[in-house]
């Protein structure tokens, strides 16, 4: 029977089993989040179908450099989170949270930096829908832009609040000795999570910053 | 037989040229249908008897499905499934394609009202004047919600949608009175949002349109079309809804000359002439002179047939395709041209025929009538 | 020997080893959460049916009746919306599918307990947040929720939006959990090629909720956003397209039928099999096809769109595609129908709802394949027709599916054995009342009349009168059931271990099973369904 302390349940037989069940279960979710972004890339490729100057001149009232720190930071930290789940395989749960927290703290340097845009795009009025104020490009396609936009780095900030919160928890729980070389399903599923986040940002800052 | 089918079945009046097309169809796949389900049924209430079971402790053999089985459970649907398709496509590309000789008639829906404009000028609340034996055209667009124009007696149905323009067509093949609903989802009135398609005989039709033509005449005056503005393009989720007591039976602006009338005062009071001429010297922007019809060659290197179709298109999403050799600098009229305004415009530059020698490329302006071929 | 008395049964269940109110509520019981499950969505039903008795009435009179034409567009949003989200598509799967997958492996439980029962509550939230909406104003758009009315309607439109997008995270972590399950926990001896064909279809339907709902949710979230915030996404006149919004929604809600239908589906090959005693015909050819519905649905939406204005080509393809989809269909309605070829049939309560079920799938489905013949579509879409057709696959295939499950599984579920003889008095009211209700408004699409419409031709009034009165058989058929369940709940006879003599690797367990499923450790050495020896099949 399983009993309180332990964090090996036992109606899966094995302790292989119960960490490839954890491992395939989310897998599954990661693949519906990505669905979850699917319309909006779709909206995306439509509109800018229908609109493509505007949608080139749009992209420039960007910050496109702060894009590229921003994805260094993501790349770097996702680095970081994998190398957490290398150490706690070994054991070392001291270094486990260490490294998280360097992930972590690159983690909120990119939200600090999308906050920062929000706010320029604020004074400046390029926002969603009815309001939208720039007066240089068209409502039909620009507001649409910024639509997208918000929607999109949006979706995805929510998505790295969350992730923050999982490798906060994380970090908990290696610091209080949760996880050990044998058990680590949490952190290594927990990563998993952080890279998808990641992988959003990889195909949404071309989309959004890049492509002319 | 086609009577007793349709009797049958609760099919309404065969009105249109399409409709008997439709029909028969119909009658195969319902009687198909029945003859399959009294088959299955049958074989299924046989093995109920045949095979009733006879005590509790009953064993049976084990039966596997064999390939030969498998291919015919596939085969046959599959097999009668498509010719069913190939039939019922070929009807509804004919559905879909208006012969090149239609007449056009504009159609707006509103909540909750149709309105139908003639290119020659009359406009009308509600019903729909055609004559009988000609195909017409239906150039279908929605000034709130989508809308769908449905006759039952015509098998005709198409949705009409804010911001872009539909077509569908009908031949009508006996005078009367037919109705018209919208089939779309609209809101509160939507089952009220009757109209009538009154079907002439082309010597009354012709009849009508002279004595509207008289009215026009009489009532012209030179003031521009303000009321086509009056009530602006509200972005949806400020428009509001519900409140406005839509009388029904408003007349549509128009009484002021013909639509082309009207598309050559839009031109100018828009801005339209300012780059583009209508005398066939290319400025800014590609001439109306001998525009409709003709074969345009493409920034992308494809042509395309200067139809309403592109012409409408070219207004709502300028830069989508743009012809050679022109910069893409035309803004967007999405919301702002009122529905009327555009189907004025297209008409306009239709009358614009004739085009200048120097304007003839090595292709030439080839005239082509609507719906290709 | 008798194979109804051949099993022990446990003495400590699943029922009765804790019987406290929170020994219910944080439950991580596969069993208990899909009692819990069958509980709301019976309720969801409930309420549906409810809205739709007043839609019924309505309808008795071409002019007003009862209600005005205001809260005659609320009653059929609500109605469908409270039929598809909150009863459709979690019934089958999540109350049946939680009770018995787990049992049909051999396993104790799914692959995380604690995540399904995490899907109650959040089914409960969302469910609560759409009846939130229904109370505050409702939403007047159907349920197909079509832009640029749905962002412009006056009625609380948002919180039953949000209502259906937390649903659909339940949606997902059932699935979610079923896939991992069927991967990782399936007991020794269970192959690939015995598992049943019910977890087979389950699968199948799982794969359809993770890949779609997410799509789902996002385009409701943008007609959410659209409401509140105004981001203009398919309003023209910021340059968005609306019907942008209707490819989108199908996307997701056209494979939503097969989330509906492919778990009925799995029902009706149990079933089948359970009473005719007979292995299934063609095990292979009955799940591929499962999965080429799974597959193909995906490609299928554009048939809701014919009269759109899409191209003429796109809606050629989307049409072929369509049949082959009624192809999928049509292979395992024969081999259905061919499983009782040979075998030892016994015309119990399940199996009348199997033959209604292959009825109404044999018109549903076939009714299918006209529409998607295009020029046939052009007449009836948007028509009654439609809502004959769909009523037919949606309500009559599945409900059928669903109470066939409802009594093969009672005994399995509580315990306890039903009157028979009501039952076959519900099930045949329900199955000609059904056909009274649903026939009249085929030929009420033919005759032109649209859907939604709250006044009509007075030509048409006699049909509508007839499929009024159909609706009160099935209200009555309904309350039937509802009560002699209920009685037999309490008073009903206690049921042996395997009262019907089926095969189905469920009944390796008690009924009702124990609290982990099994005493000891279930051997898996026959097929399922195998008939072709005497015994019935021991319960762990």
């Amino acid at each position: 029977m399983p009993t309180e302390t332990s964090p090996w349940e036992e109606h899966f037989g094995s302790r292989e089993n119960q960490s490839k069940a954890a491992q395939l279960g989310m897998w599954l979710f990661l693949g519906s989040e990505v669905l979850l972004f699917t319309n909006l890339f779709v909206g995306y490729g439509v509109y800018r179908y229908y609109y493509p100057e505007v949608f080139v001149e749009a992209s420039k009232h960007l910050a496109a450099g702060w894009a590229t720190v921003q994805t260094l930071l993501l790349v770097t930290s996702s680095l970081f989170v994998a190398l957490a789940v290398h150490y706690i395989r070994q054991g070392r749960q001291f270094l486990t949270a260490l490294v998280l927290l360097v992930a972590m703290g690159m983690g909120v340097g990119f939200l600090g930096i999308k906050g920062w845009e929000y706010w320029k795009h604020w004074t400046e009025g390029a926002l969603p829908g009815e309001y939208y104020r720039l007066e240089d490009l068209p409502v039909q396609g620009g507001s649409l832009f910024f639509t997208l936009y918000f929607l999109l780095t949006g979706l995805h900030a929510v998505h790295m609040l969350v992730a923050l919160g999982l490798l906060g928890w994380l970090v908990w729980g290696a610091v209080s000795g949760k996880y050990t070389a044998e058990y680590h399903i949490p952190v290594e599923v927990g990563g998993l999570y952080w890279h998808l986040v990641d992988v959003f940002w990889l195909f949404i800052y071309p989309l959004l910053y890049l492509v002319e | 037989m086609n009577e007793l089918f349709r009797r049958m079945l609760f099919l309404p009046e065969q009105a249109s040229t399409v409709a008997k097309d439709v029909d028969q169809l119909h009658y195969v796949i319902i009687t198909t249908t029945m003859v399959a389900a009294t088959l299955i049924f049958g074989t299924a209430a046989y093995f109920l008897i045949r095979f009733r079971r006879r005590s509790e402790t009953e064993v049976t053999r084990k039966v596997e499905g064999t390939l030969g089985w498998e291919v015919l459970f596939v085969g046959l649907p599959l097999g009668t499934f498509l010719v069913w398709f190939f039939v019922g496509y070929h009807d509804f590309i004919r559905m879909q394609t208006p012969p090149p000789d239609a007449m056009d008639v504009y159609v707006v829906g509103k909540q909750w009202m149709w309105k139908f404009t003639y290119p020659e000028g009359p406009n009308a609340m509600g019903v729909l004047r055609v004559p009988v034996g000609k195909p017409v055209r239906l150039l279908l667009t929605s000034r709130d919600v989508i809308h769908s124009f449905y006759v039952p007696a015509f098998r005709i149905k198409q949705d009409a949608v804010p911001g872009a323009y539909t077509q569908t067509w009908f031949e009508v093949t006996k005078p009367g009175s037919y109705r018209v609903m919208c089939a779309e989802y609209c809101g509160l009135k939507h089952s009220e949002m009757w109209a009538e398609v009154l079907a002439l005989s082309p010597e009354d039709y012709e009849a009508w349109m002279q004595e509207q033509r008289r009215g026009l005449v009489s009532r012209r005056d030179a003031s521009p079309s303000a009321p086509e503005r009056e009530e602006p393009y509200k972005p949806a989720r400020q428009a509001a809804r519900y409140d406005a007591q839509e009388p029904h039976g408003e007349v549509m602006y128009g009484e002021r000359g013909t639509l082309a009338e009207r598309g050559e005062r839009v031109a100018a009071e828009r801005g339209c002439l300012k780059c583009h001429t209508v005398d066939g010297t290319a400025h800014i922007g590609p001439t109306w002179r001998g525009l409709y019809g003709r074969r345009e060659r493409l920034t992308t290197g494809e042509t395309v047939v200067a139809d309403e179709a592109y012409l409408t298109e070219s207004m709502m999403k300028p830069q989508e395709r743009l012809v050679e050799g022109f910069a893409p600098v035309m803004p967007t009229y999405l919301g702002e041209l009122e529905a009327a305004e555009v189907a004025a415009l297209v008409e306009y530059i239709k009358t614009l025929r004739g085009a200048r020698l120097e304007t003839i490329r090595s292709e030439g302006p080839v005239y082509e009538p609507i719906g290709g071929k | 020997m008798n194979p109804s008395a051949g099993s022990s049964q446990p003495d400590i269940t699943y029922l009765n080893h804790e019987t406290t109110v929170s020994s219910w509520l944080l439950t991580r019981d596969h069993k208990r959460i899909g009692v819990m499950f069958l509980v709301l969505v019976i309720l969801a039903l409930l309420l549906g049916g409810v809205f739709a008795m007043v839609l019924r009435i309505e309808l008795l009179t071409p002019g007003p009746t009862i209600i005005s034409a205001m809260t005659y567009n609320r009653m059929f949003t609500l109605h469908g919306v409270t039929m598809v989200w909150l009863f459709m598509i979690p019934a089958i799967p999540s109350a049946f599918g939680n009770f018995v997958l787990p049992i049909m492996l051999g396993a104790k439980d799914v692959a995380f307990p604690r995540l399904n029962l995490a899907s109650v509550y959040i089914y409960v939230a969302g469910a609560g947040l759409t009846l939130f909406g229904m109370l505050w104003s409702g939403a007047d758009t159907g349920w197909t929720f079509y832009t640029p009315y749905s962002t412009t309607s006056p009625t609380a439109v948002a919180p039953i939006l949000l209502g259906v997008f937390v649903i659909g995270f339940s949606t997902i972590i059932t699935g979610l959990n079923f896939i991992t399950t069927v991967h990782t926990l399936r007991a020794p001896g269970m192959h690939w090629s015995r598992i049943p064909l019910f977890v087979w279809a389950l699968y199948g339907t799982s794969i359809i909720q993770v890949v779609a709902t997410p799509v789902l949710g996002m385009v409701l979230l943008l007609v959410c956003f659209e409401r509140v915030f105004g981001v203009g996404l398919f309003d023209p006149a910021r340059g968005g397209d609306p019907v942008l919004f209707q490819h989108m929604f199908w996307f997701y809600s056209h494979p939503a039928v097969y989330i509906m239908v492919l778990p009925a589906m799995g029902v009706i090959t149990e079933v089948v099999c359970a009473f005719s005693r007979k292995n299934i015909f063609g095990y292979k050819m009955i799940a591929a096809s499962t999965f080429g519905i799974a597959f193909v649905g995906f490609f299928s939406w554009g048939h809701h769109m014919f009269v759109s204005g899409q191209s003429t080509f796109g809606s050629g393809v989307f049409g072929v595609l369509s049949m082959l989809v009624a192809i999928f269909t049509a292979i395992k309605i024969f081999n259905w129908v061919a499983t009782m070829y040979g075998g030892s049939i016994d015309l119990k309560v399940p199996l009348l709802y199997v033959l209604g079920f292959i009825f109404l799938l044999m018109f549903g489905g076939m009714t299918g394949v006209a529409v998607a013949t295009t020029s046939l579509d052009v007449h009836w879409h948007d028509t009654y027709f439609i809502v004959a057709h769909f009523h037919y696959i949606m309500v009559g295939a599945v409900l059928m599916a669903f109470l066939a499950a409802l009594h093969y599984w009672w005994p399995k579920m509580f315990g306890r054995v039903y009157p028979e003889r009501w039952s076959f008095l519900a099930a045949s009211t329900i199955i000609f009342g059904f056909i009274v209700t649903f026939l009249p408004q085929f030929l009420l699409g033919n005759l032109g009349m649209p859907r939604r419409y709250y006044q009509y031709p007075a030509e048409l009034q006699w049909l509508n009168v007839l499929s009024t009165a159909g609706a009160s058989l099935l209200a009555f058929g309904f309350s039937l059931i509802a009560v002699y369940l209920l009685w037999s709940l309490r008073y009903g006879e206690a049921s042996a271990a395997n009262p019907w003599g089926s095969k189905g690797y469920e009944w390796h367990s008690g009924s009702p099973p124990a609290p982990h499923n099994f005493t000891e450790a279930p051997r898996f050495e026959r097929e399922v369904h195998d008939y072709t020896v005497p015994e019935a099949p021991r319960a762990y």
